[in-house]
């Protein structure tokens, strides 16, 4: 089975309306989110809690002289002030390198690293006891500028250079007989989930912790905090609280220790819950990007070579930045065959924020700096931009620059095809609220020109350069009721729909209960990210489904004396296909059968010191088409529509499917346009929804879908490849290129401000 | 807290807590308290007081309730009256925000991003201010004095707002980073007194208080023709927009830097002439 579901916008009708897979099934908690009933971290309650706050540094870059707590601890009310010698266990965490200190000890590296934290009555009492909180701060000149990171002294006793990847693919003599060269910048994005860091935990009796915490992996997160309080892991059971989105935001820990500590230390439970500011420094944020190119290609248009070199700002500390460097450096050609590259992908520590995980890790930025170059070549070649793409686009069976052949699905070309063909249903507008500036007034349809564009991209799903990624879930059926036990943390992609779906599909069950995520009851499903969950523990969901269907058919055919192969599961019903036996899954399953499994997917590799490895398991492709409006006098602009087509491999839910392709679109227009964590000598400018602008009703389009393109994955539970990525990676690139085809201007710049535009600026 | 429900209890309650907090929509001063910058030790809220929340014409003139919401600003038999005013309402934040968020809140902030008020600047605004002892009226550029301050004394609320009706078209424009929810960057009001003969501009965010564009509103008052309706020339035009740009003082922000911001208002206020008056 292979196809393009070519669809109207609103995507893929359901077939039946059934509960299986490939069915629009409503999500569980989708009514209680939208009528408020939904209990989110910050609903937490607990009659004798306490609740705890943070003191932060007000400096990027500062030594710790001292830090008087002797008024806080005195205010009625305050029941802890703990700090760095307070840690009980390892006093630094981190997701790839234990570098993040969890109390600052000596030094404060970035500006909002947490010093001291509090437990007290109220949040009011907390407050006070804060501010009564007195640091001296012998403050040093920020280290602000990534260019500068690795030949300036160490800010951290691990150096300035978290990682250098210098990849060189086929042969490095060859020059192509047409060059384009851009350096290209991409600024800091937030992941801006609307659910701020919040959690509760709670004293054990004998000496554990249990925590509820909105979070993407449980189990990595039980892991480090266990030793940073320097307990056996089994000691410390987490619990997924709901979670308010997510976008790789919640991969780094954030008040886990800090919580833990503060119950333990007073023995009673403890929330907190951090402020929108509070939020902005208490998580990491995408790596800003500076990125140079020289792209060679023959005067037909078939590419040669391409050479980046790639500075990505990794901030005060590591976090998931070896892996962000990885992908970036791994897919900076884009989606296209490049015999001979020569890339440098080089991530640095500096005094600015801590970046990380943010939803397409790595390929956005190179996304935005590849498809620019593409047009650019297209221009130097008077030649379609289109067609170029066309020309060059990747396929089954083609090398990656990292030397991989891919051996799964690569629909590339398909993508292409498909969002260029698409109708555009755009019109000129002409109420001044559709054109830019929207609810200002500031243009007629005179001041608009219109620019449209494509820009394709493509990733890696799942972790990869030899990481064992599993995913672990048992199911029990009892009395006919599939119970689904997998530690998956649900941060909006909707994995409680599709266990229920894949329960139903595998064995034909009506009612599935998915069973509280915790460490407690199974081993780890790994992380909400790298659009992994679906195949990952979507695959374990359905490979532990599959053991039960087995035994069940198994006890049935024991029980009754018939062939194994004549038993199949049908509505409820274990039957010969001979017709003659008929047995109900209740009763059949009154004595309960259980089963745990674990899932991997395909092993991967390291990548070798030239960069070139069979570091990744499967790729998916997308394409974006924007059409904008540009009002050149102010540099205001409208995006008009988005029109995307996406390799998916199966749809496995439709509803679903197009929820990731416009949301991640959302998050592409806004970096496209508006997004930017704002610094000036290492501290945000701009750490509230007052200035940090994401995209409105008035900001985002209508988004076309113009095809999903279905080509099962080997492999991949059911052939669905993961969906939550690319829509963020292509739709940034395509809404700036088409900015550019408006304007005519080079805008190697993302966001592309209001001011780039009327001086043409933005110059990297 | 008192929650007042007349004028009079407002008063009172504002004279025996002369630090109290007036509360009408809460949407500025509640994220202030929240921030931790507002110390709470009375509040007085006004959002149920009858004489704040109505409006009515007096002559030429219309009396504004300070405690009318955007939402009210917006209904047809107002906005006919005072078209800027509601072109600026609907320019402010959200639905949410329009049905909450009051006249009298904004200009008691003070901001010079505050939407309404280069509307009441260009329309000589005139403010009644009440307090237990008494009334008095302030002019709007004497009662907002520099960045979110203003001469609003203790015991003291904004009643009402005065301003003209007036014969001619009226223009609000805003220029903000995103297509609506957005602080302003830049903004212009542009209102025409067909019968005064005069354009009056008031401009938002490009200094500390509120600002006329006086001597450009001298200039194009000068070189419209009243009588015969042709619109300006290119080079009056080009005249008036300069001369609105050299009103301005405007600063280097995260929300835009001080070249944007002169080269934006000096684009808005040829649009909004143009709107208003025609171009050549
Ligand atoms: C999400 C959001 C979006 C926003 N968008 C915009 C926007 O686009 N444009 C804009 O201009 N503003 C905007 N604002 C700011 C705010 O909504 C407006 O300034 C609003 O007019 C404030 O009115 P309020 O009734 O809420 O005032 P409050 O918050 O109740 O009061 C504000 C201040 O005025 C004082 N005050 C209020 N009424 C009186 C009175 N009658 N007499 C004396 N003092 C008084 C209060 O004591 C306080 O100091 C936004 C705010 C938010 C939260």
């Amino acid at each position: 089975m292979s196809g393009t579901r070519t669809t109207d916008r609103t995507g893929v009708a359901p077939r039946t309306g059934g509960p299986g897979i490939g069915e629009s099934v409503p999500r569980p908690d989708g009514v209680p989110k939208v009528t408020g009933s939904f209990a989110f971290s910050s609903d937490l309650w607990h009659d004798r809690m306490l609740w705890g706050g943070t003191l932060r540094s007000p400096h990027p870059s500062a030594r710790i002289v001292s830090v008087d707590i002797g008024a806080a601890v005195t205010i009625t009310g305050v029941h802890a002030v703990l700090l760095h010698d307070d840690v009980p266990g390892s006093k630094a965490y981190g997701l790839e390198h234990s570098d993040q200190q969890v109390l600052a000890g000596e030094v404060v590296r970035h500006e909002g690293e947490p010093v001291a934290i509090v437990a007290a009555d109220h949040p009011e009492t907390v407050r006070r006891a804060l501010d009564a909180i007195v640091v001296e701060y012998e403050v040093v000149d920020p280290l602000t500028d990534p260019a500068a990171a690795e030949t300036a002294p160490p800010i951290h006793p691990d150096g300035n250079l978290i990682r250098r990847i210098h990849l060189r693919h086929g042969d490095q003599q060859v020059v192509g007989e047409v060059q384009v060269e851009g350096t290209y910048e991409v600024g800091m994005q937030d992941q801006a989930f609307l659910g701020p860091e919040s959690g509760m935990a709670i004293p054990v009796e004998g000496g554990g912790v249990d925590l509820y915490i909105a979070t993407q992996w449980l189990h990595a997160d039980r892991d480090q905090v266990a030793a940073c309080l320097g307990l056996r892991p089994e000691r410390v059971r987490l619990t997924l609280a709901g979670v308010g989105g997510a976008f790789g935001a919640r991969e780094d820990l954030s008040m886990h220790v800090h919580l833990c500590m503060l119950a333990m230390h007073t023995g009673r439970p403890v929330k907190m819950v951090y402020s929108r500011e509070e939020s902005f420094h208490g998580h990491v944020h995408r790596h800003p990007a500076r990125m140079w190119y020289r792209h060679h290609a023959d005067r037909d248009g078939t590419l040669v070579r391409v050479e980046a070199s790639l500075l990505l700002d990794g901030g005060a500390y590591a976090s998931s930045s070896s892996a962000v460097i990885a992908n970036a450096t791994c897919f900076a050609a884009g989606p296209y065959r490049v015999p001979s590259a020569d890339i440098e992908g080089v991530v640095v520590r500096t005094n600015n924020p801590p970046c990380g995980a943010m939803r397409g890790f790595g390929a956005v930025q190179t996304c935005f700096a590849h498809e620019a170059q593409m047009d650019l070549l297209a221009g130097a070649l008077g030649m379609d931009p289109v067609e170029l793409r066309l020309r060059n686009v990747l396929a089954t069976g083609d090398r990656l620059v990292t030397g991989q052949a891919i051996t799964g699905t690569a629909p590339g070309a398909e993508v292409i095809r498909t969002c260029v063909d698409h109708p555009s249903a755009a019109s000129i507008a002409e109420d001044p609220m559709a054109l830019p500036g929207g609810a200002g007034r500031t243009a007629d349809p005179a001041h608009v020109v219109r620019g449209e564009a494509l820009a394709v991209g493509f990733k890696n799903l799942m972790f990869s350069e030899g990481f064992d990624d599993y995913s672990s879930a048992a199911c029990r059926l009892a009395d006919g009721v599939a119970t689904i036990t997998c530690a998956c943390a649900e941060v909006g992609q909707g994995f409680v729909t599709l266990v229920q779906q894949i329960a139903h599909e595998v064995l034909g069950v009506q009612e599935v209960v998915l069973e509280p995520a915790s460490t407690e009851t199974i081993g780890s499903a790994g992380s909400t990210s790298a659009s992994r969950q679906t195949w990952m523990s979507g695959g374990a969901v359905q490979k532990a489904c599959e053991e039960v269907r087995v035994r069940l058919l198994a006890r049935v055919a024991d029980e009754h004396g018939v062939e194994l192969d004549g038993l199949v599961l049908v509505d409820g019903l274990v039957a010969s296909l001979t017709g003659d036996l008929r047995v109900d899954l209740v009763s059949a399953t009154s004595d309960p059968i259980h089963a745990e499994v674990e899932f991997r997917h395909a092993p991967t590799f390291p990548l070798d010191e030239d960069g070139q490895g069979d570091a990744h398991v499967s790729f998916a492709f997308s394409a974006h088409r924007a059409i904008v409006d540009v009002d050149v006098g102010l540099g205001l602009v409208k995006v008009v529509e988005l029109t995307t087509s996406q390799d998916v491999g199966r749809v496995l839910n439709p509803v679903q499917v197009v929820g990731q392709l416009e949301g991640g679109a959302a998050q592409g227009v806004g970096l496209a346009v508006m997004e930017e964590v704002q610094l000036s000598d290492g501290r945000i400018r701009n750490a509230s929804f007052t200035d940090y602008l994401v995209p409105t009703a008035l900001d985002m389009p209508p988004v076309e879908i113009a095809a999903l393109i279905e080509q099962p994955e080997p492999g991949a539970p059911f052939g669905a490849k993961g969906v939550g990525e690319p829509p963020s990676i292509t739709s940034t690139a395509a809404v700036a290129a088409a900015i550019r085809a408006a304007t005519g201007l080079a805008l190697p710049r993302v966001p592309v401000r209001p001011s780039d535009i009327v001086f043409g600026g933005g110059a990297a | 807290m008192t929650i007042a429900t007349s004028l009079e209890d407002a008063c009172c309650a504002l004279a025996s807590h002369p630090d109290a907090l007036v509360l009408a929509g809460g949407t500025d001063l509640m994220v202030a308290v929240n921030r931790g910058d507002l110390p709470v030790h009375h509040v007085v809220a006004i959002g149920r007081v009858p004489e704040l929340r109505g409006w009515r014409r007096e002559g030429d003139h219309v009396r504004l309730g300070a405690a009318l919401t955007y939402t009210d600003l917006l209904q047809p038999d107002l906005a006919v009256l005072q078209p800027a005013l509601a072109q600026a309402a609907r320019s402010v934040g959200s639905p949410q925000i329009r049905n909450t968020g009051t006249l009298g809140g904004n200009v008691a902030t003070g901001s010079p991003a505050g939407d309404t008020i280069p509307v009441l600047a260009a329309l000589d605004a005139v403010l009644e201010l009440r307090s237990a002892s008494g009334t008095r009226e302030m002019r709007l550029d004497e009662f907002v004095t520099g960045v979110k301050r203003t001469a609003l004394e203790g015991g003291e609320l904004i009643e009402a707002i005065r301003v003209p009706v007036l014969d001619g078209p009226q223009e609000f424009c805003k220029v903000g980073t995103r297509n609506a929810m957005v602080i302003s960057v830049v903004s212009l009001a542009l209102v025409v007194d067909r019968s005064g003969r005069t354009v009056r501009v008031g401009l938002g965010s490009v200094a500390a208080s509120p600002l006329r564009a006086t001597e450009a509103e001298a200039y194009i008052g000068g070189h419209l023709d009243w009588d015969g309706g042709r619109p300006p020339s290119a080079e009056v035009v080009d005249r008036f927009t300069e001369l609105v740009v050299g009103a301005t003082s405007p600063i280097d922000d995260h929300r835009g830097s001080a070249r944007y911001r002169r080269h934006a208002v000096g684009v808005l206020a040829g649009r909004a002439l143009a709107r208003a008056v025609g171009a050549a």
